[in-house]
């Protein structure tokens, strides 16, 4: 006798999931935008009245985490935290069978935030309801991306001429890698900025108009956003740069920082670490735009859950 | 299917009639009769020259007839691990797709590092309907520390050693191995990774491994360890090195160093590396990974050269059957590895033959003459008279789906189901026994 194992199925992912910027058009992308322009957290809209939504977190999140909940809120879903510590996660069960669980149990989508890269995709081929990715290891952060590009949007007219610098450990981040594939589709040209073990050659493939430089000074000149990413002290460890070294060379500082355009915004997607990618002068700074992100995570992500229970107007 | 109708079947002669013949190590590409009695090649004439009755004729017209195919580098999964495959079920997938004999790995569970081992793989009772070869680990629990007793592993049956997904790294112990395997004529099949730069890796290096946000396997976690262990087998008189599944191009300027010096070095490669590459992962489908994995375009480019201008000596399938619940993970979490039996020689005349002009008859040295001198399978590889009556029959120009769900392997982890080939083995021949016939 042999043993029959159904072939897996692998389906098309569900209407309104989102899973990364990379395949999204520049159309889907502004239409979000300018959906998100138009929510408002502190004004609830019963947009998804009784849908429910799990927020599946196999990884520690504050930002992500709570705009999302507070986001579905605001349009009146019912929301459910799921972590990987005290579920059935702890026990062994796979990810496509908490997916089958959830799914079951009345979930109408679900929001996951995981180590593994592609994780959200694999969702997304065997269940029919929208999945979210809400940063799936080293590959993106669409959501992430998507409230970056707000918030550009609310301190340039437009993005059209722009030049965006990216500091920093481009090779562990899912923030600039979606980032990248954001910007690009819209012309902004970047400048990938770090020491070879955090920024490879290869980063360049990524997107269109992307270039490499390892000096901070050149990296900096004449850019209209500067986009930090934190420094990951697990991540140095097995690498060949030393912290202070990295702080020498590419900490962003005042006196940096004037290597800008004037109106300049320096951007985080946190949590942020004074003292080593950037000093508390320019966390602090005017140009700093870091606390107004975390604002914006709200109705970027409102928009997002809208569109994809389908009840977007 | 494959048993107890076989029992009829069975018949003292068989005579394949109207066949083309490609032997390549007899030098025949013409049409030829071949007369196969108890197990043995009788005869091989021009057309309706062989006298007296056969037992039973097959009809070979305006099909090619092969020197049974040889695939140096199966799993098979037994012992302990039959949840994935079975020697009966992997058999009877190697027999569909024109294998008649097969060479399994040792890791299994527990490694086969022992010559009761190596002879249980071979009992009646594992119901294998191809001939199997097993290759013993070359250290014990293939962990590196201590070399097994090829002695008594060749005794037992082994035709090679190898401590496959867990390469020897330890110069040393390379140096031992290739040296006892010297002594006793015995290969050294290296599965090259050095699997200190590809810890936590699941593709290759490069630019789709970096937008997908996967850690890759550099060229040189394979290249450095071929290089190094070329050199060994040219410092070790007599030694005879086997590179596995060789997938780079800088893997390969090894290999050529190491035969243009005349060392005893061979190397495989896999249908999958000489027809996906790296970008064909898509979306993170699990059925695309491999160990090694799919590289770049220019590194397949390099194996077609290779395969073409003889410095590839076989074609062989890392077939590697597992679980769908082993496949429907994470792609970092899944298991590496594709079945690949019954699409061997469809890719083969596919990719190599349609599409890159190599000539049918080396495509057939590959499966044939190629595997069985890299491990000295004697009376195999050839039809020539006195030799096993193993045979495959093909028929170059049919077209076919192929359906992973019809497989007879028990797993159906490929990443070709539903593609369209050219080329179909019709019928397979073992001792002189029909063991697969198209449906």
């Amino acid at each position: 006798m042999m043993l029959r194992l159904p072939s897996p199925a692998m389906n098309k992912p569900a209407r309104g999931s989102l899973l990364g910027i990379e395949h999204l058009e520049p159309k889907e992308i502004l239409g979000l935008l300018r959906l998100a322009r138009r929510m408002n957290p502190l004004k609830a809209r019963p947009l998804l009245r009784g849908k429910r939504i799990v927020l599946l977190f196999y990884e520690a999140s504050t930002r992500t985490r709570s705009s999302f909940e507070f986001a579905a809120k605001s349009l009146g879903a019912i929301t459910t935290l799921v972590q990987s510590s005290g579920s059935s996660i702890e026990k062994g069960e796979s990810l496509l069978d908490t997916g089958y669980t959830l799914r079951a149990v009345g979930a109408d989508s679900i929001v996951i935030r995981h180590p593994a890269a592609g994780a959200p995709h694999l969702m997304a081929q065997h269940l029919d309801i929208p999945i979210i990715n809400a940063g799936d290891g080293m590959h993106e952060h669409p959501s992430q991306a998507l409230l970056d590009a707000f918030t550009i949007l609310k301190h340039k007219k437009s993005f059209k001429g722009l030049h965006a610098t990216i500091i920093g450990d481009i090779l562990h981040s899912r923030v600039a890698r979606s980032a990248c594939h954001l910007l690009t589709k819209f012309g902004v040209t970047i400048t990938l900025c770090g020491p070879p073990d955090f920024v490879p050659d290869i980063a360049a493939t990524l997107a269109p108009g992307l270039r490499i430089t390892r000096h901070i000074e050149e990296a900096l000149r004449g850019t209209d956003v500067v986009m930090l990413l934190r420094v990951q002290k697990e991540r140095l460890a097995g690498q060949k740069i030393r912290l202070q070294d990295y702080v020498a060379r590419y900490q962003m500082t005042t006196a940096r920082l004037k290597l800008a355009k004037r109106d300049a915004i320096v951007m985080h997607p946190g949590p942020i670490i004074r003292g080593l990618e950037l000093t508390a002068e320019v966390a602090d700074g005017p140009q700093s735009v870091i606390v107004d992100e975390v604002h914006n995570g709200v109705p970027t992500r409102m928009a997002i859950l809208a569109r994809a229970l389908g009840k977007a107007k | 299917m494959l048993s107890a109708k076989n029992q009829r079947r069975e018949s003292a002669s068989l005579l394949i009639k109207g066949g083309h013949l490609i032997d390549p190590a007899a030098k025949i590409n013409a049409p030829m009769d071949v007369l196969l009695r108890d197990g043995r090649v009788a005869e091989v004439a021009l057309p309706n020259k062989i006298r007296g009755n056969a037992d039973e004729k097959f009809d070979a017209r305006g099909l090619i007839v092969a020197p049974g195919f040889i695939d140096l580098h199966v799993h098979l999964r037994e012992p302990g691990q039959s949840y994935k495959e079975t020697i009966a079920s992997g058999t009877a997938a190697a027999a569909t797709g024109g294998f008649t004999s097969v060479c399994t790995m040792p890791n299994t569970a527990p490694v086969v590092d022992t010559p009761e081992w190596v002879a249980w793989l071979r009992q009646p009772e594992r119901g294998a309907v191809v001939n199997i070869f097993p290759i013993a680990a070359a250290t014990h629990g293939s962990r590196g520390a201590s070399l097994t007793d090829f002695a008594a592993l060749q005794h037992a049956g082994a035709v090679a050693v190898t401590d496959d997904g867990k390469p020897i790294l330890d110069d040393e112990m390379m140096r031992a191995a290739l040296r006892l395997g010297a002594e006793l004529n015995v290969p050294v099949v290296q599965h090259a990774e050095d699997t200190r730069l590809t810890e936590t890796s699941s593709m290759n290096e490069g630019p789709t491994s970096f937008r997908l946000g996967l850690r890759g396997m550099s060229v040189a976690a394979e290249a450095n360890i071929v290089d190094r262990d070329v050199t060994l087998a040219q410092q070790i008189r007599e030694s005879r090195l086997h590179v596995a599944h060789l997938s780079t191009s800088d893997a390969l300027k090894a290999v050529r160093r190491g035969k243009r010096a005349k060392a005893r070095v061979t190397c495989e490669v896999t249908p999958h590396h000489f027809t996906l590459i790296d970008e064909n992962v898509g979306e993170y489908d699990t059925n695309f990974k491999m160990n090694p994995p799919l590289r770049s375009a220019t590194d397949r480019e390099a194996l077609l050269v290779a395969l073409a201008d003889g410095t590839v000596d076989a074609i062989a399938t890392d077939h590697a059957p597992h679980a769908a619940h082993e496949k429907q993970v994470e792609f970092e979490r899944a298991a590496f590895g594709i079945t690949g039996l019954e699409t061997a020689l469809a890719l083969a005349i596919t990719k190599l033959h349609r599409e890159h002009k190599i000539p049918l008859t080396r495509i057939v040295e590959l499966f044939t003459a190629g595997p069985a001198r890299v491990f000295d399978l004697r009376g195999r590889g050839s039809l020539q008279r006195g030799n096993f009556a193993d045979a495959t029959i093909f028929d170059p120009k049919k077209r076919w789906t192929f359906e992973a769900a019809k497989s007879r392997s028990m797993s159906h982890n490929t990443p070709f189901d539903g593609w369209q080939f050219t080329g179909k083995v019709v019928a397979t021949i073992v001792g002189g026994k029909i063991v697969y016939r198209q449906g």
